[in-house]
């Protein structure tokens, strides 16, 4: 570890907190439909797309008629994305004269995308025509980003007030994400990458001669858009098989130092707008302060596993760090940052092959995944997330304190103990029973690039990353067969609407109850204490969860090397 | 019940049948009402046929196998035993209670002549019959009394030898089945049937009988079940990573890493925190008729006092005497001695006493005197006496200086306005103004001055409420006083705020209007009038004194009819669900002791480099544990005998520190979660050393 690189690390986080504050000012002013900057521009065309909806921004839903709307509203975008899959040959937009995806591939990119998850089992280049990723795969990226948001702000809304009945409108929360959030920041964010070298056009694959007199075609298209809402909107899917990692997907340094920034933005500053719309900043801050301790003991465990270096590799006589699939460009200290703000904000993009880390290394990126999701996480879904582990902590400790649980002023009882439980329940669930099956199937194990505990992770991480909607890759493993198309996609769905219909019901049971006012007999959520017992409830829970898992994978693999033993 | 409740934890009366009631409550319909332990017995089940299957084929580490299945076993009979040790002492009470319900003869009166009855068996009588109860006579049913005083033995419920008084009207006219008339006799009429008495109802409060989930344990059972459904998913999936690393791992060891998983602490462990916290209330001579009422004690966030007999002693007292300009002091004393001489009242007494002590005046006797007493009454608000045709009167200053206005005799100076009615509203303004009451005093048209009279509040009674309000509870004090008077008591007492001039349905609006903005809220009373309040209130504790109404509507009920308990039971409350979070956290942190003593063992063949003996993973064996039989067998006997080791803190409870809510969870986080965290790998580790020693694995 050098201290050049500790410094590029807490550069990082010191532009993603300054941004907090401004960030979560103005998005709190856009859900409550207040007056903004944008207001005379998106204004008109908000109001004309509610009266399309057959809706308005007064009205208000139920938290099933939010959870019904969100489910057709997504059922509808994946059928849109599976038909333009498998048409794509006989549709416009397709220089390169792509032919149809096949069904089981299809699936599964269309639950990726619709999921937020953004897991690819095919190269971008070489299998999606321009309008598939365009009119498919980045309006998923923005709808899926906007959905995840809606939740969080319905959620949000839950705890915020008192004795009501509605918790928001679903169709309202939507336009105003999409028109006033991502829509403008991607824009100014396209901008900034096209500068920066990233090619945008929809002409055809250019083709040049190369130094020996070869010919090569270079893949190029509209890189650069698709790359500002696959950050911001924590998709992370790449235009390019080698994502963040390719030149043209990010081209240097400030690229990658904008590209990382705009991962945690939006969920950061989520935090806020939670602090905010509860009328009570600290409580956000505490939030995001036990995801920032998280995250940066994940960041200093794995550079420091990165920095140290393979022992067996030393004995070779070669020294320095693990450099393997890392990009030059970034370095050993940028890899592991970015390794591990796209594992714990659920983005997926890589700008290094998380395989190639050290077993301990590339374990950082499983276990954020493992623990849900919850470390700043995907937009939207990791604030509601790290709440239904609120939901649990607060409990267990409410009752240590001598009273019936509460959290900001709302009881915590047997209906949200039971939906948070599920939600939690769920992420094993998948990456579990999936890992356990396919690492006993042989057409699993035959899609393993590696043998032993690393095939192993290879496994683990890709049904981790699928209920995670994560959807970055072990590498390694060549995930695009039947069962894996199949069943990773399950996952995913699984991962997301088994956490999504929870929290919605949590935010219905809570909308519907009293606040409580503070006392000296409720113990304070906004302090120390709270960040403490939060990290230790989601770490426990996470870790004994997982643990034989991670012991039988990377684990068994780092002691395995300093016996000198590699797989 | 007797007031001796020392019965300690380790009382061989309690235990022994416990140990029977152990092996009952091995039955599969009593085991479900407890998941987690329900599941606990599935899979020894599960073992135990493996191991006979074993055992017939042959084969297998039988002897280990054999240990594992026995300790598991074990694990279930001590959740038992926990339990039953709980009912254990519930049943104690219960029997002496019974006793108090033996076999009584009713006379059931036939007319309104109470000398016609027939003597019939008290279980047959009917709610609206009415009974003859004479001296020495056992009280049949519960009733409420309507002719007739006597002085009632109640020992029998509250364990106070002193009889009390019940008479017809007032608040004061309930009876209890079981209890003694002492002296004189009174008529009942019967309000509860054979089987439905408050002593029957008490009797299977004690024994757990009718005990329910409350809200909370059922809370705290779905996140005990989600914890096991994970542990499930953990273990199950562990064969499969297994196969895959080329070892196999045998279904006792996979049972055994599942059961010290799952949260058996607190699982074992709830039922009884649950059944002790009813208990020690009962303890403390508070009977809760619903263990949903003791949770809610914890969750109090206003008290509502009655000012008299809570918060300041019952009776006011006299402490001064002003007199108006032109009086002496001594002149006042007299008169108001005179006037207070029948009156038997502890006001009235202490009128007679401050003559006597400060101004050094005798009492008299009315007989020698000549004096006819006139006593109080609510129309004239005044009482004296009349003697040879002089008359002195005290009373409530409006009512003193009307009576004087309409007075023949009365003589200029005592007009409305006159410098003497101003000098005197002045004086009883100021008595007002600091919390007293002030009581004019006149003699034949003239009035003389005022008598002071103060609440004394309760000594040690403030630091009460500094206490309570560090538990983050505001207090209330209701009082039939005017406003300004009530200001200066609750003052003078450190209430938070405070009810003047109180009517039952000011009480009640109070309540709902707390209650409106997410307040939970206690209180006690024993009027009629009090019971629609004490039925709003969360947590209503109605005095055993109380009427029959009260004690209906309230969901405690208190036999030393002490109002000031209320602390105790938000005390008694808190405790019950601090001990549920703390053996919860304890429970939950022990699991990672337990994974580094089995995990390492289950997957030591893992992976063994060549020239080595065991795998890679054995570097996670930090207690090194001296064999992987050794290693499980020590994880699934810790996770037994810390049960058995947690009953006597189940049943006492966590105590609770008024200490403000973040530094009681800190204490309790650093307690039962850092020491959840320690404290098994000592446990283990000494177990090992102990397992290897006598060669057991």
């Amino acid at each position: 570890m050098t201290l050049n690189g500790w410094i590029q690390i807490l550069v990082y986080c010191g532009i993603v907190i300054l941004l907090v504050k401004p960030l979560g000012g103005y998005m709190h002013r856009v859900f409550d439909g207040d007056r903004t900057l944008l207001s005379p521009l998106f204004g008109p065309l908000e109001r004309g797309l509610y009266r399309v909806c057959g809706t308005s921004e007064r009205e208000e839903q139920h938290w099933t008629t939010y959870a019904v709307a969100l489910l057709l509203f997504n059922l509808a975008g994946f059928l849109v994305l599976y038909a333009l899959q498998r048409l794509q040959g006989s549709l416009p937009y397709n220089p390169a004269g792509m032919t149809a995806v096949e069904p089981g591939l299809a699936f599964n990119t269309a639950a990726s995308f619709m999921t937020n998850t953004n897991w690819q089992n095919y190269g971008g280049e070489s299998t999606m025509s321009y309008l598939v990723q365009m009119a498919g795969l980045t309006v998923q990226n923005f709808v899926s980003a906007a959905t995840g948001i809606a939740i969080a702000i319905a959620l949000i809304r839950g705890f915020a007030r008192a004795s009501g009945k509605s918790i928001g409108n679903f169709w309202v929360d939507m336009t105003r994400s999409t028109l006033y959030l991502l829509l403008p920041f991607c824009v100014v964010l396209t901008l900034a990458y096209v500068w920066l070298g990233m090619p945008q056009t929809l002409g055809a694959y250019v083709n040049a001669t190369t130094l020996e007199g070869a010919q090569q075609t270079i893949a190029v298209g509209p890189v650069a858009s698709q790359v500002a809402i696959k950050m911001l909107g924590t998709n992370g899917g790449g235009f390019f098989n080698a994502n963040a990692a390719h030149p043209f997907e990010n081209p240097d340094a400030i690229s990658n130092l904008i590209q990382m920034v705009s991962i945690f933005a939006i969920g950061a500053a989520l935090t806020n707008v939670f602090g905010r719309m509860i009328g009570n900043q600290r409580q956000g801050w505490a939030i995001l302060s036990a995801m920032g301790v998280m995250f940066i003991a994940g960041v200093a465990i794995c550079y420091w596993a990165e920095a140290a270096g393979n022992p067996l590799v030393h004995a070779l006589g070669i020294d320095g760090g693990n450099m393997e699939g890392k990009e030059t460009r970034f370095g050993i200290a940028l890899s592991a940052l970015f390794a591990v703000i796209t594992t714990a904000a659920s983005c997926g993009a890589v700008n290094a092959m998380h395989g190639s880390f050290t077993a301990l290394g590339g374990m950082i990126p499983i276990i954020n995944m493992q623990l849900g999701e919850v470390i700043v996480g995907g937009v939207g879904a990791g604030l509601y997330g790290i709440l239904m582990y609120i939901v649990v902590a607060v409990f267990v400790a409410g009752l240590m304190a001598g009273r019936t649980p509460e959290y900001l002023g709302k009881k915590i009882e047997a209906k949200e103990v039971k939906m948070a439980m599920l939600a939690i329940l769920c992420l094993p669930l998948a990456m579990l029973i999936f890992t356990a099956i396919a690492v006993v199937l042989p057409t699993g194990v035959a899609s393993m690039g590696n043998a032993g505990p690393h095939g192993f992770s290879e496994v683990l991480y890709a049904y981790t990353s699928a209920a995670a909607n994560n959807g970055s890759a072990f590498g390694g493993l060549s995930g695009n067969t039947p069962w894996y198309n199949i069943t990773i996609g399950i996952g995913m769905l699984m991962g997301r609407f088994l956490v999504i219909i929870p929290a919605l019901a949590i935010a219905g049971s809570l909308v519907a109850k009293k606040t409580v006012p503070a006392s000296a007999g409720t113990f304070p959520t906004d302090g120390p204490l709270f960040v403490g017992l939060l990290i230790g409830v989601i770490l426990i829970v996470g870790g004994l969860t997982f643990f034989p898992a991670l012991a039988v994978g990377p684990i068994i693999e780092h002691l395995a090397m300093a016996h000198g033993q590699t797989f | 019940m007797s007031n001796s409740k020392s019965a300690s934890i380790m009382d061989a009366g309690i235990l022994l049948p416990a140990i029977g009631g152990a092996f009952r409550k091995l039955d599969p319909r009593t085991l479900a009402r407890n998941p987690v332990m329900f599941v606990v017995a599935v899979v020894s089940a599960l073992t135990t046929v493996l191991f006979v299957k074993d055992l017939v084929s042959g084969g297998g580490n039988l002897g280990f196998t054999l240990q594992i299945i026995i300790w598991l076993w074990f694990t279930v009979l001590f959740a038992n035993f926990a339990e039953a040790v709980a009912e254990g002492r519930g049943k104690a009470q219960a029997d002496s209670l019974r006793k108090a319900r033996t076999e009584t003869k009713a006379k059931l009166l036939t007319g309104e002549d109470r000398t016609k009855y027939k003597l019939v068996p008290g279980t047959s009588l009917k709610v609206g019959d009415a009974v003859l109860v004479e001296a020495g006579d056992i009280i049949p049913s519960d009733g409420e009394v309507i002719e007739g005083v006597a002085s009632v033995n109640e020992a029998a419920i509250t364990g106070e030898s002193a009889p009390v008084i019940r008479e017809s009207g007032g608040d004061r006219s309930a009876v209890t089945g079981g209890t003694q008339v002492l002296s004189d006799w009174v008529r009942v009429r019967i309000t509860a049937a054979s089987g439905h008495t408050f002593l029957d109802r008490m009797i299977s409060l004690v024994e757990g009988a009718e005990r329910q989930k409350t809200p909370n344990e059922i809370a705290l059972n779905i996140l005990l079940v989600g914890m096991t459904l994970i542990f499930v998913l953990a273990t199950a999936t562990i064969p499969s990573f297994a196969s895959y690393s080329g070892g196999y791992i045998s279904v006792t060891v996979l049972v055994a890493l599942f059961v010290t998983l799952i949260p058996t602490t607190i699982g074992a462990l709830l039922s009884a925190i649950g059944i002790a916290g009813m208990d020690r209330l009962v303890r403390f001579n508070v009977l809760a008729m619903s263990g949903r009422a003791v949770e809610a004690a914890g969750d109090v966030d206003t008290l509502l006092l009655d000012k008299t007999g809570t918060i300041t002693l019952g009776n006011r007292q006299a402490t001064q005497f002003r007199p108006v300009k032109g009086v002496t002091e001594q002149e006042l004393a007299d008169a108001a001695q005179l006037a207070s001489l029948a009156d038997e009242t502890p006001e009235g007494r202490s009128i007679v006493v401050l003559a006597k002590e400060k101004y050094a005046i005798r009492a008299r006797d009315m007989a020698t005197l000549h004096a006819t007493f006139v006593p109080f009454t609510a129309q004239t608000r005044m009482s004296g006496v009349d003697i040879d045709g002089s008359s002195v009167r005290k009373g409530a200053v409006d009512s003193v200086l009307a009576h004087v206005n309409q007075s023949t005799v009365a003589a200029h100076a005592t007009r409305p306005g006159s410098d003497t009615v101003r000098d005197l509203q002045a004086i009883a303004d100021e008595i007002a103004k600091s919390g007293g009451t002030p009581l004019a005093v006149e003699r034949d048209g003239r009035l003389l001055g005022v008598i002071h009279l103060k609440d004394i509040v309760k000594g040690g009674i403030r630091e009460r409420f500094t206490e309570l309000r560090r538990m983050g509870i505001r207090t209330v004090m209701i009082t039939g006083d005017n406003p300004m008077t009530a200001a200066a008591i609750a003052a003078e007492a450190g209430v938070d705020d405070f009810l003047a001039q109180a009517t039952p349905e000011d009480k009640l609006k109070l309540i709902r209007d707390e209650q409106a903005k997410g307040k939970l809220v206690a209180m006690c009373g024993d009027g009629t009038n009090d019971a629609p309040a004490l039925a709003q209130a969360d947590v209503g504790v109605a005095m055993n004194t109380g009427t029959v109404a009260a004690r209906e509507a309230g969901n405690m009920i208190d036999l030393d009819s002490d109002p000031t308990k209320l602390i105790e039971i938000v005390e008694i409350g808190k405790a019950l669900l601090m001990t549920r979070g703390s053996l919860t956290t304890f429970s939950i942190a022990n699991d990672v002791a337990k994974y580094f003593a089995i995990i390492p063992a289950m997957f030591a063949v893992f992976y063994v480099a060549p020239g080595q003996t065991t795998g890679p993973l054995q570097a996670l064996n930090v207690m090194h544990l001296a064999t992987p039989q050794s290693a499980i067998l020590s994880a699934i006997i810790f996770n037994a005998l810390i049960i058995i080791a947690l009953i006597p803190l189940s049943l006492k409870g966590v105590k609770y520190r008024a200490i403000g809510a973040g530094a009681l969870l800190s204490r309790n986080l650093l307690v039962y979660g850092l020491g959840g965290l320690i404290v098994p790998f000592v446990g283990i580790k000494a177990i090992d050393m102990i397992v290897t020693t006598l060669g057991l694995a």
